[in-house]
């Protein structure tokens, strides 16, 4: 009679602690500076040699807008500007293995879409001298063709942000130059 | 009498699907399932900071976030309080997508101190382990320059 008893209480054991197992949580490192939280710092920011913290946060929100980004955030007072732009994600090797997938198996293999750029861009007075620090992220999410986030992530190449600071020291000088 | 039995079951069952649905609702919405009182809730996410440069205070925790790797999302210099997203997809296995967590940091002013409090939510669960917001004090009072205290 035990047994009976013991057997679905057994089962519902193994049961709950492979649900329980299966609830993501936050990973341990989330909250952590690592080894490249350093280089990140470098390679997101600049320091501009400008008077006024409002003449950069100006001139930064004209290369946002150049570059097609709409502002979703800015408060000034704490040198905060936040603009995202929704654009095509279509990457074209996905779409030749999607291709010779459809054309070996006959499956359907989902493909990139569309992706959000989310950009935020924050402002404070340098510590060491005159002038301000500028320091910008960037992130994406992709969905796929049938509609489902396929990635989220950060976006950190060095080339996109050098081309970033070109136009953005570019920005800087016509706006202290009043042009 | 076999329909007054089956209407009876009926509305049994009816009723409990109601009340569980609104059961479910309430506790989400109250986040009743983490099991914490307010007063657990506000000594593991909150700490005290000798300082009263608000303006100063919130820039920190804007530049702690960003090298955390979050976005920002808003910012109020009225209201002192942060929101930032990161979205983070190394380590997370064959497979995976990624994921997004999302704080709520905010700076209010007590007396000489500045008490900030953070909030976090990882993916659709509520972040209320005590661990991670250590961990984002540890790098915060680095910012700071200043010691994070337990709030009383």
């Amino acid at each position: 009679m035990n047994n009976i008893f013991r057997k679905p209480i057994a089962f519902l054991s193994i049961l709950s602690f492979i649900l329980t197992s299966c609830i993501e949580t936050i990973p341990p490192e989330a909250l952590v500076f690592n080894k490249d939280t350093l280089a990140n710092r470098q390679l997101q920011t600049r320091k501009f040699d400008t008077k006024s913290e409002k003449e950069l946060l100006t001139a930064a929100s004209g290369v946002l807008q150049d570059l097609g980004f709409n502002l979703d955030e800015s408060a000034p007072g704490v040198g905060v500007l936040v603009g995202s732009k929704n654009r095509d994600a279509t990457d074209s090797g996905q779409v030749v293995a999607a291709i010779a997938l459809a054309v070996l198996f006959g499956s359907n293999m989902p493909i990139d879409k569309e992706q959000k750029i989310r950009a935020s861009l924050i402002t404070r007075p340098s510590e060491v001298g005159k002038g301000h620090l500028l320091r910008v992220t960037f992130q994406r999410i992709v969905w796929n063709t049938q509609g489902v986030v396929s990635k989220i992530e950060p976006i950190n190449e060095p080339l996109i942000y050098q081309e970033f600071f070109e136009k953005l020291s570019k920005s800087v000088f016509l706006e202290a130059q009043k042009i | 009498m076999q329909n007054i039995l089956n209407f009876k079951k009926l509305f049994l069952v009816l009723s409990i699907f109601f009340l569980a649905s609104c059961e479910t609702t309430s506790s989400r919405l109250f986040d009743t399932s983490t099991n914490k009182s307010a007063v657990e809730l506000r000594s593991i996410q909150a700490r005290a900071f000798d300082t009263k440069d608000q303006n100063k205070t919130l820039r920190t925790i804007i530049a702690t976030l960003q090298d955390l790797s979050f976005v920002i999302d808003k910012a109020d210099m009225e209201l002192g309080s942060v929101s930032a997203t990161k979205l983070d997809s190394s380590n997370q296995g064959f497979g995976s997508r990624g994921y997004a967590l999302r704080m709520t940091v905010s700076a209010r002013p007590v007396g000489n101190r500045t008490v900030i409090r953070a909030n976090a939510q990882f993916n659709i669960t509520p972040v209320v382990e005590p661990k991670p917001y250590q961990d984002f004090f540890v790098a915060l009072e680095k910012a700071m320059f200043l010691t994070a205290h337990q709030v009383e």
